[in-house]
């Protein structure tokens, strides 16, 4: 009994500021202004500007959480690997940037990118082609990958440093050359890590609108975008939270595919 | 035992200016089963892992078959390694564990099949194929780390303390297992293991180290029963090793009493180290042996009584099937063919000098 009490501050917790706001949002979702029930506001996804607002965010938050994986893996692997003494300091390195504000970070690639901005000036000094990305879909990955990056690279790097050293001479032992090693068992061993970058800078690069907002220049409309306006221009609450839910749908799918993935690989070699 | 198989030649291997082995010279026999004993520390897993492939000798030569493999990776040595803490892959089941190393060479799927089947039966775990390593006791992840290695046919099985992590029983249980293994599979086996008594018990073989050097190397007979210097007396099992004079041929004086011994060739003199099995101590009645003590300590052990005696102000490790109560006056008579003479070492550092073999 004493135990389970020590539960009830977080049950409350949790009730409070994930449950019952959940409920309000599926409420609102699936109701019109009179109260009544209606699937109205989630079939919204369906019109064009949503659903291109949506087909745009899913694609710019697969490419990159893709570049994100394909970054974070291989240096992951050299970091944890490696007899590399000073793992521990680069990876300081990548997390340094989270100390600083999300959106100081996202305002200091506008003037990165911005058009007469810092990289495009650098590019005119060398008589290159104009670096014109701002309020490009281009530039949202860009802020995207960034901002991301370290959500990938911590949680592989954690997976694969704990992988034990003997388990891959084991591998080598049996004849397995370097390749053969990476691939038959460093990489399967390290899923777990993978899933979750995966799922840390997927959803978070699905939900965004801040990252569109000061990198797309108000241009470019991602799911995000459409959900923030609803809500903070007056236009409707209800469509608001019924594309909410639709995009939670979405989150909830790519866990479980993920997850499956995760278990399925297990039992093929 | 065949002829002679891997060759180690002039090894030396540093880390960090810290000599772990000191010019090495050692070889091993075709189907030997052949122990690296000693205290941690003192080389022998490097000693396994330069045969391994896993380090690269600083100087000297690893010949296996009369070919020089000293920088060959490991996936090319023909040789299979069963680690320490298993080193399973859990995630593959146990049929894909043992089948791991056959796939990578190309091996037909009814070949593999077979395998499997030979090395669980091998191990004793028939019809496990399909189980997941998590879902194994230690000591059956211990067997299918040692399926998974035979199933390619090594030349040589290097073995790194496989046994540590097992409780007694299993241990002991194991141990037999290993010797079955290897007179069925008829390869060598190379051991290390910092237990004495899996020395003992398994070896054919046994190579004493101590501070990167070959302290002795011998049958588990030779290394019990004729150490060559004080580390392995006291090493292997217990003992009683007291500072001594060579009076002359076959006499030895301890504590200033004269015992009579089988060793010749100390000159006269001559300071030695004298090493007593504790169960050749015999004890009597006071005055009918060498000298006379007092029994100070007594602990039952199961099969025999463990009594310190004190007697010229040392205490005399004793074990027997005979129990003396402490206090009782005893004397003491050791059989002089169970006195062991050693030379003194001039230092320390001395009681790790290379061997000639």
């Amino acid at each position: 009994m004493y135990r389970k009490s020590l539960s009830y501050p977080y049950l409350i917790w949790a009730a409070a500021f994930i449950i019952i706001p959940l409920l309000f949002i599926a409420y609102y979702g699936l109701t019109d202004k009179s109260g009544a029930f209606t699937l109205a506001n989630l079939a919204a996804i369906a019109t064009a500007e949503h659903s291109k607002a949506l087909f745009l965010s899913l694609g710019l938050s697969f490419l990159s959480t893709a570049i994100c994986l394909l970054l974070a893996y291989p240096l992951a692997l050299i970091l944890s690997n490696s007899r590399f003494g000073r793992s521990g300091f680069i990876i300081f390195l990548f997390i340094l940037p989270m100390w600083m504000n999300f959106l100081l970070r996202t305002l200091a690639w506008v003037v990165l990118l911005d058009t007469n901005g810092v990289l495009d000036s650098l590019f005119q000094m060398l008589g290159l082609p104009r670096f014109k990305i701002i309020n490009t879909p281009a530039a949202i990955v860009f802020g995207m990958v960034y901002d991301f990056l370290p959500f990938m690279i911590l949680p592989i790097y954690n997976v694969i440093s704990k992988i034990d050293v003997n388990v891959i001479n084991a591998a080598r032992d049996l004849g397995a050359n370097s390749f053969q090693t990476l691939y038959k068992v460093i990489f399967p061993l390290s899923l777990p890590g993978i899933i979750s970058g995966i799922t840390m800078v997927f959803i978070p690069s699905l939900t965004t609108f801040v990252i569109s907002t000061l990198l797309g220049g108000g241009k470019i409309l991602l799911i995000g975008n459409v959900i923030e306006q609803e809500f903070m221009k007056g236009t409707s609450w209800h469509v608001g939270s019924g594309l909410s839910l639709v995009l939670m749908l979405f989150i909830i799918l790519s866990m479980i595919l993920s997850s499956k993935y995760d278990h399925g690989e297990g039992n093929v070699l | 035992m065949g002829n002679r198989l891997i060759d180690l030649q002039h090894i030396t291997k540093i880390y960090d200016g810290h000599k772990v082995l000191d010019d090495l010279n050692l070889y091993f026999n075709e189907n030997e089963f052949l122990t690296l004993l000693g205290p941690s520390g003192c080389g022998k897993t490097t000693t396994l892992r330069i045969l391994g492939g896993f380090e690269t000798p600083d100087e000297g030569r690893v010949i296996f078959s009369g070919e020089d493999i000293t920088s060959l990776p490991p996936n090319k040595r023909q040789l299979n390694t069963v680690f320490q803490k298993y080193a399973l892959f859990t995630h593959m089941n146990i049929a894909e564990n043992i089948a791991f190393g056959l796939k990578i060479s190309g091996k037909s799927k009814t070949y593999i099949n077979d395998k499997i089947k030979y090395a669980l039966k091998l191990v004793n775990l028939d019809g496990y194929e399909k189980r997941m390593p998590d879902s194994l006791s230690g000591g059956q992840q211990q067997r299918i780390a040692i399926a998974r290695a035979i199933v390619n046919e090594p030349k040589i099985l290097l073995l790194d303390e496989p046994l540590g992590a097992l409780d007694l029983k299993l241990r002991q249980e194991m141990q037999y297992e290993l010797i079955r293994m290897k007179n069925e599979l008829g390869i060598t086996f190379i051991y290390v293991t910092h237990d004495q008594e899996e020395a003992l018990t398994m070896s054919d073989t046994i190579v004493v180290m101590n501070q990167g050097y070959i302290q002795q190397i011998g049958t588990p007979e030779d290394i019990y029963n004729e150490p060559t210097n004080a580390f392995v007396a006291d090493f292997i099992g217990d003992s009683n090793i007291f500072p001594g004079i060579m009076l002359e041929d076959k006499v030895v004086e301890i504590f200033g009493i004269v015992f009579h011994c089988v060793d010749t060739g100390f000159g006269r003199n001559q300071p030695v180290d004298v090493v007593i099995r504790p169960e050749d101590v015999e004890l009597g009645t006071p005055g009918t042996g060498t000298l006379d003590g007092v029994v100070s300590h007594l602990i039952f052990k199961g099969v025999h009584y463990e009594m310190e005696v004190t007697a010229c102000g040392r205490e005399w490790l004793v074990q027997s099937t005979k129990m003396h109560p402490v206090g009782e006056q005893v004397s003491i008579h050791v059989d002089p063919f169970n006195i062991q003479i050693m030379n003194k070492p001039e230092s320390e550092d001395e009681e790790a000098v290379v061997l000639d073999v």
